[in-house]
Parts: structure tokens; sequence; C-alpha cells
């Protein structure tokens, strides 16, 4: 009767596959005035003047606002939690625009049409700055991107430095014993260096973002949102236009999608201040190209990376120095490049030293933002990557260096602690439960890897390669994260979970269901699942950092225990005994000691209605405090055209240590999903600007995810024995570690199949055909 | 101006403007199960069925529907369900957001094509788009429900 580690569906699938109307735009009312954002056309500049007297005069206009209207308040659209590892640096509206697409002014009109029609009403008069448009020229370039700062509220812990572009500085150097780092590069008999660039890549969330807003019969604010973190919303909006977060509340429907996007506030602010202030309904949908170019995008990042080691193969120390493109304003900032280091080191954990010393850069450009695997993608691009080039120079087997040193089950990294306690490191936490070796055999078995290694002729101009990599990332943020839950037990023996956990698809809703049954030890069939309402539902920092199943599910367990208990509580009042001499089969209690029967029916109605009214209503809570990440290795075949570049993958295995899956139906079909947009990050995705820094590839048109006719790929998916005792049931997460694999293993791969190693993302057939030449040419 | 035609079994009046696209037309008269998701005729969430072909209501001028039989999921709610069964029975509905232009256009292939291969139905719906599943998973599923070894 146990319901986790069930295949179960999606309980709120049927309504989503039958078209059931219940996402944002589909539940908005129908008066609400329409917003629309008049969008800078420059990079960089700042507004002398702007003139909305015309558009004001547009019959249906209700207000135009700009930025002499909104209330001074710097803060951070980060959507992290309290307080936001960010400077703030933003305002809803600015005299400055910082990238094309940066907001000018608010439009608020009766319709589309007409709030179109006063937007080209509005006259701006700009004084057009330089823009910084390369990531590796910004820091320290003429323009300085940030130059009004002393208005900002600066994040110290970050050490921004708005003067030279720097939106953060980040480093550590660390040594098991007295020997630092250079030292032990000399004394390695291999040191080889590789730089890798990943490129901005889009979230390309069906869904676009969209927020409607109106104000309650008390006057209060009532945001109904497209996000991904519904508390970050109340205190962050409250903050950006001089309010507190009591007067706000934020109700989330059903989510199209978000994979980090939706962390980031977007849609928020812009039908909030025309609700503030015309007291009526409004509410903005943002367009693709709005979504394309006014969304977040994955930071691009250059990692130079060193690696020293022993002829055996013995890997001793890693360096890396990371530059990352932060865009216009410092979101996540640290938060994504700190992980590319700490969370990617733990893989090796037996070196003598680790290094790490980066940047983000201000650029004008789109700012970067949360994306699925948050920093940890690009780190594993650059560490796998490295690792599988120390086999090539060592020629080793990839599969047996990684054997040779990898992180086991009950050993140490000081990667856990940077990532956990900060800078405690004198003691170093444990891997308690780790998978890697499992997942390393079984995914050679799966893909054939002692046949197939290196590659094979398929005809004169098709070769197959293989190649792999190995992936991690965390649990929730230890020491920050945190979340809870509440089980309320119903007339007729039903049970509620609210949660302030974000489903967006992931099928949260779900698998919390199946842990809160195991815990209160009843039916999943009992339970009715309804999140997240800031106003009705508990807190919960939200869907993001791979925390839900793991810190949410530890909450879910925690009220679930405290329901079980009432339970007894109130069954041994209600059958006049004592809670000992009570059993529970899950649907009813018998009392030993009479032989008398209450059901859980009976009860419910019982404590709900007359004289013995009693409503059970739990919270539980959670804070993390272990990395407890998960693993896994991702094995790919590939197969190079070397006539046209093109590079199909017939096959890709995964192998998950993600603890125990609470419900393996849904890890598999998320790991799934990872693996392909981690595919479309490899070979297929790019955001282009031009040299103004106008984004070219503006709609799903011009910037191409994978479609169907894209994959063809036999795709294994299989999940360790592992069980991590901190987990909810030995859970750990799932969400962003198998996005991370794909590109170092396909970049390998490629290098089996043909000796050409690419290490700018994307690996297009372009890229391909070029250094075939260049290589034919050698 | 006003145009005549049929949705969902009903014959309907509608008031429309003449660059309206059929997708807004729709939404604003309650048919929310049709989605939006670009403006290029790119990810497939506006399909509905126009005389029992998929086409999508984006790109589709309201003007040009006049007279013909509009099918919108709203009105296959049994056959998208028993479409739609396959797809959360293999864990692929996901965020949802795609699902019902999805299905819409499996509930046209099923008229257009009886015995598909797994080369046919990749083909027939490549221009649905999907984030999260990266398609293998849709894919067993619709060949579960068409009886595709």
């Amino acid at each position: 009767m146990k319901a986790v580690n069930k295949p179960i569906s999606k309980i709120d699938g049927m309504g989503l596959v039958t078209g059931k109307p219940v996402y944002t735009d589909d539940l908005a009312p129908k008066d609400a005035l329409i917003v629309k954002i008049l969008r800078s056309p420059h990079a960089f500049a700042k507004m002398k003047d702007i003139d909305v007297s015309r558009a004001l005069k547009v019959p249906g206009v209700e207000c135009v606002l700009t930025w002499k209207d909104i209330p001074r308040i710097p803060f951070t659209r980060s959507g992290a939690s309290f307080p936001e590892p960010a400077s703030y640096d933003s305002y809803i509206l600015d005299e400055y625009v910082r990238y094309v697409g940066d907001s000018v002014a608010i439009v608020a009109a009766v319709d589309e049409e007409t709030a179109e029609k006063a937007m080209k009403m509005i006259k701006v008069d700009y004084e057009v700055f330089e823009p910084v448009i390369d990531f590796e020229k910004a820091i320290d370039h003429p323009s300085v991107i940030h130059p009004d700062h002393k208005n900002y509220k600066p994040n110290a812990i970050i050490h921004p430095n708005f003067d030279r572009n720097v939106a953060c500085e980040y480093e550590y150097d660390w040594s098991k014993g007295d020997k630092g780092i250079d030292e032990i590069f000399a004394e390695c008999d291999v040191v080889i260096e590789n730089t890798t660039y990943n490129q901005a890549q889009e979230h390309a969330m069906m869904e676009t973002h969209r927020s409607y807003t109106y104000k309650d019969m008390h006057g209060r604010l009532v945001i109904v949102s497209s996000t991904q973190v519904p508390f970050h919303v109340r205190r962050t909006v409250a903050r950006s236009l001089g309010m507190t977060p009591d007067q706000v509340r934020v109700i989330k429907p059903r989510i199209g999608g978000g994979f980090g996007a939706k962390q980031n506030l977007q849609a928020e602010f812009y039908p909030a201040a025309v609700t503030m202030r015309t007291g009526k309904p409004a509410k903005m949908i943002f367009s693709r190209v709005e979504n394309t170019i006014c969304g977040t995008t994955r930071h691009r990042m250059r990692i130079d990376t060193k690696i020293g080691a022993m002829k055996d193969g013995t890997i001793r120390a890693i360096d890396m120095e990371v530059l990352s493109d932060q865009g216009a304003y410092g979101e996540h900032s640290k938060t994504t490049l700190a992980p590319a280091g700490y969370k990617t080191i733990p893989l090796y954990n037996k070196a003598d030293a680790y290094r790490f010393h980066g940047y983000t850069a201000y650029t004008n450009l789109p700012t970067a933002g949360a994306f699925r695997g948050f920093g940890v993608t690009q780190g594993i691009f650059a560490t796998e990557s490295i690792v599988n080039k120390l086999a090539h120079e060592l020629d080793m087997d990839p599969a047996v260096i990684r054997e040779k040193n990898m992180l086991k089950e009950g050993e140490t990294s000081v990667g856990f602690n940077l990532s956990t306690v900060f800078d405690d490191l004198s003691e170093l936490q444990t891997a308690e439960s780790c998978g890697l070796e499992q997942a390393v055999k079984r995914g050679k078995e799966l893909i054939g890897w002692d046949e197939k290694f290196p590659k094979k002729e398929v005809s004169s101009s098709k070769v197959r390669g293989v190649g792999m990599a190995l992936s991690m990332q965390g649990s929730g943020i230890p020491n920050i994260d945190s979340a809870s839950a509440t089980i309320r037990f119903q007339e007729n023996g039903f049970f509620t979970l609210l949660l302030g956990a974000t489903d967006i698809g992931t099928g949260s809703d779900t698998i919390l269901k199946q842990i809160a049954a195991d815990a209160i030890g009843i039916s999943e069939d009992r339970i009715r699942v309804f999140s997240s309402d800031t106003d009705l539902t508990p807190f919960d920092v939200g869907a993001y950092a791979s925390s839900t199943t793991y810190v949410t599910g530890n909450a879910v367990i925690n009220a679930g225990k405290l329901a079980r208990e009432e339970l007894f509580k109130q069954a041994a009042r209600l059958l006049e005994t004592d809670v000992d001499s009570l059993e529970f089969d899950g649907d009813k209690f018998t009392d030993k000691k009479s032989g008398e029967v209450l059901d859980l029916e009976h009860m419910g109605t019982k404590l709900t209605y007359g004289k013995f009214q009693h409503q059970i209503e739990v919270t539980g809570s959670y804070v993390p405090y272990k990395a407890a990440s998960p693993y896994m290795a991702c094995f790919v075949e590939v197969e190079v055209d070397t006539e046209t570049g093109i590079v199909e993958v017939p096959n890709m295995v995964g192998v998950v240590d993600c603890g125990t899956p609470i419900n393996p139906k849904l890890a598999k079909v998320q790991t799934e999903g990872g693996l392909i947009q981690g595919l479309g990050l490899a070979l297929i995705e790019k955001i282009s600007y031009d040299s103004r820094g106008r984004m070219t590839t503006d709609s799903l048109m011009e910037y191409k995810i994978p479609s169907r006719d894209d994959i063809k790929t036999n795709l294994v998916v299989e999940f360790t024995d592992t069980y991590e005792p901190t987990g909810p049931y030995g859970a750990k997460s799932i969400g962003e570690i198998v996005l991370n694999p794909t590109p170092p293993a396909i970049q390998d791969a490629i290098y089996n199949a043909t000796g050409i190693w690419l290490t700018d993302l994307p690996m297009t057939p372009e890229k391909v055909l070029k250094a075939l030449k260049e290589k034919k040419n050698k | 101006m006003q145009i005549k035609l049929n949705i969902n079994g009903s014959d309907k009046t509608l008031d429309v403007k003449p660059h309206e696209f059929l997708v807004e037309v729709l939404r604003e008269n309650g048919y929310l199960g049709v989605k939006k998701g670009c403006e290029t005729g790119n990810c497939g969430l506006c399909t509905i069925l126009i005389d029992d072909k998929p086409v999508l209501s984006c790109s589709y001028l309201a003007v040009r529907a006049e007279g013909k039989k509009i099918t919108t999921i709203e009105g296959v709610q049994a056959e998208a369900a028993e479409v739609g069964s396959f797809l959360v029975e293999e864990g692929v509905d996901q965020c949802g957001y795609c699902s019902p232009g999805l299905v819409m256009t499996i509930i046209g292939m099923k008229k257009e094509i009886e015995n598909p291969t797994e080369d046919d139905i990749r083909n027939y719906l490549t221009n649905n788009l999907c984030r999260c599943t990266g398609y293998v998973g849709q894919l067993r599923a619709i060949k579960k429900l068409m009886g595709v070894e």
C-alpha cells in the first residue's frame, strides 16, 4: 500500500491534456486593462526627455507610466530567497535603458490595439551611449553600465564593482595539505588546459511570462502569475511598489513550463503598478518576442580550466577561471558563478587542491538569469571536457579515468561545504549516498561502451563515436532554502495537502501527495492537493535549485508524522481509549482492548460536526543542511556526417542516482526531457545579437529548439539503487542534474569519431565542417 | 464584421475584425483550450480542426473560417480524453501547455493515417513543439495509442 516509488500518473494530467482552462490567461477577468511595455530600441541610453501627453489622449488609454511615476526603490528581480544574494541594481522603470528591449514606459488601455497605438505616440529623446556587447571586453570597458549606482543597494557578499562593470567576483583556493595548488601542479606528470564556451540559451517555455492583477474588496493587491516563486513575488513586488507584503496576495495557477525563467520576476510589476494606480484589473501577457528578448537567458560563460594528473591517471589539482556574461542586471551573478566550481569538483574529490576564480560581467544584453542547471551546466561542460581531454592525453579510457578518480559513497569533498556551510571548511561533509560507480558500470553496458569505444566507420562519409560525462547538482540550497506543508483532516475522511511548493509541470503536486500518503500511513486516494496561494498555503521558497522533492518532501514527511500523531490522539478520544492500544491500518482504527472500530470516514465526519468537533491541521517545515547531491553518468553515441557536418545522436543513455525515485515514471520523463534540452544546448540552440546588441533570434522561427524531427534518439534511462539517508524516503533531486552532461558527452563522442575538439557550444554543422577541414589541412 | 461558422457542432455568428486571427476570436469566445505559444506559426499550440484537418489557428484569419466547420478541444472531449490518457499514462503531460494542440493534431492524424509508422508520426506532429518531454516519451505514448509496434 506504499505510495512512494510507484509510477502513478500526474494528478492534474487529464485536466491538462483535455484543455481545461487552468492557466493564467484562461482565468484573467475579461475586463482587465491590457498592459503593454514600450521597449528600448537602444542597448544603452539615457532618456533626456519622455513625452507621453499624446499617448494619454488616445481614447481608451487608461494610464501611461514612466520612470517619473514609479517609486524610486532599487530592488532585484532575481526571485531568490531573502536576503537575496544579489545587488539591488534595478527599478521597475529607470531613466537609463541597458539592453535592447529594456522597459521605457507602461501603457494600459482597454485593448491591445489601443495600447499599441498609444505606444507609438510616446516621444522619447535618448542620449545613446556606446554599448558593451562582448562580455570578454566588458570589465573596465569605457562604458560604465551602471553609472548611477550610488542609489543602489550593493550586496557586499558578492563583491560587485559597478565602475568596472563587475556584478560579482568569487574565489576560493583550497588544498588538502600545506602545499598550494601551484606546487601541486609542479609535481604533476601532466598538466593540461582547456577553454570552453557555452552560448546564451533561451528557456523557450511554451507559456510565456504573464500575470494579471486586481484589488480585492479590502483594497489589497492580488497577483495571479505564472511564476515559480509566489512567495518571493509577494515580497519583491511589495518592495518595488513601496508596499508591505501583507498588502499583496499571490496566486499561482497551473504553469506552462519554467525551467528557471519564471524564478526571475518578469510580468508581475507592470500590471501591479497599473492596478495600484487605476484600481482596475490589469493583465500583461509577454509576446514570444518579448519573452525571448526581455526574459532571461542562460549565462554565457568562458571557462579556462587547468588540470594536473599523474601518469597513472590520478587527478591531483583542478583550477578554474570563469568569466560569466551577466547581461544588464545582476539578478543571478554569484549564485550561478560559484556553483560552476563547487558543484562540479566533488566529482573528483580525491584531488589535493582546487582553485576557482571568476567574475560575472555586466553587459548591455538581456539579463542572464536562473536556468535549469544554474551554472553547474557550464561547470560540468568545463570539468567533464577537460577530464575527457586528460584521458586522451594519457591514452586512457575516459570511463576508466572516471572510475579511478570519481567520488564514492561515504567520501568527502570541500565542494559540499562551499555549497552548504559556505566558509567553514574545517570538517568536510560526506556524500552519504553516491551511485556513480553503479551509474558508470550500468551506462557502459547499456551503450555497449566496450564494443563501440572509440569509433566505428559506418560508411565512407559517416562515422560513429561514443562519449561520456558525469553530472551532479544539489538538492536545494542548504541553510537557505526552506519549505512547509500543511495537512488538514476533513469530513468523510479525506485529507487536504496544502503546499506553497510550485508545480510547474514537474509533477511535484503528485509526488508530494505520494510522500504525504506514506508519512500519514494512508492511501494516496484520500489526499487532495492545493498549491499555491500566499494567503492560504504555507511558505515555500518555490520551484528552483532542484529543491522541491528534497526540501518540500522532507517538510511533507514532518507534516505527515504530525498528522498521524493527531489522528491517533483524536481516535483515542473518540473511542475512549489510550493511544497505545490503537491499531491503524490506513483506513480504520481498532481498539485492541475493546475490539471497537472507527474508520476514517466516520472519524472525519465526527470531528467536523457537532460536539466532538476538532480540526486536525498540522504544519511541518524543513530546512536542508546537507548537499545531498544527485549524480549521474551519461553515455552517447553520435554519428558524424563528414560531408555535411551534421551530428546525429542515435543512442543516449542516462543512469541517474536521484536516491529513491518517488515516482519512477515522472522521474524518467524528466530525465528524458532534460537530456534533450541538453542536446539542444550541445548541438542546436543559439541566441545571436548584432553589433548594436539587438537580438536576431527573437522568435521560435529563428531561435530553434529541438523539434520532434530532430530527435531520433534511442534514449535509455535507468536509476541506480541508492538511498539518501537525509532525503524523503531516500530521495534526492532530479530536475536539473539531467540537463548537464549532454554537451561534454557529445563533445567527446565527436572527438572520438573524428578527432576534432569543439569547445564552443553549440557544435553546429558549420563548426564541425570547419574543424574537419582544419584538421585535414594540418 | 460578422462571420457565420460552425463551432463544435453549433452554428455561431461572431463579430470579428478583418485582420483578426482565429485563435484570438476563439479565445475571446471562451474556447480556452486553444493556446497561443508564438506569433510565427512554429509551435502548434493553437492547433484546431477546420473541416476535420489540423490547422494553426494563429495563422488563419477568422474571416476565412466563414461557413467552415471548426472543432476545438472543447468539442471533442471524449476523444481528447482517450488520446490524452495515453499521454498521461506515459507521464508526458508534464506542464501540459502544449498538450491540447498536440492532442488535436493527433486526432487529425488518426483521421488521416490509419497505420502510421514511427516516421509518419514524427513527420505529422513535427510542428507541435514541446519543451518539457524531449518527445521520446510522447512518441512511446502515441505509438501505443496507434498500435504501432
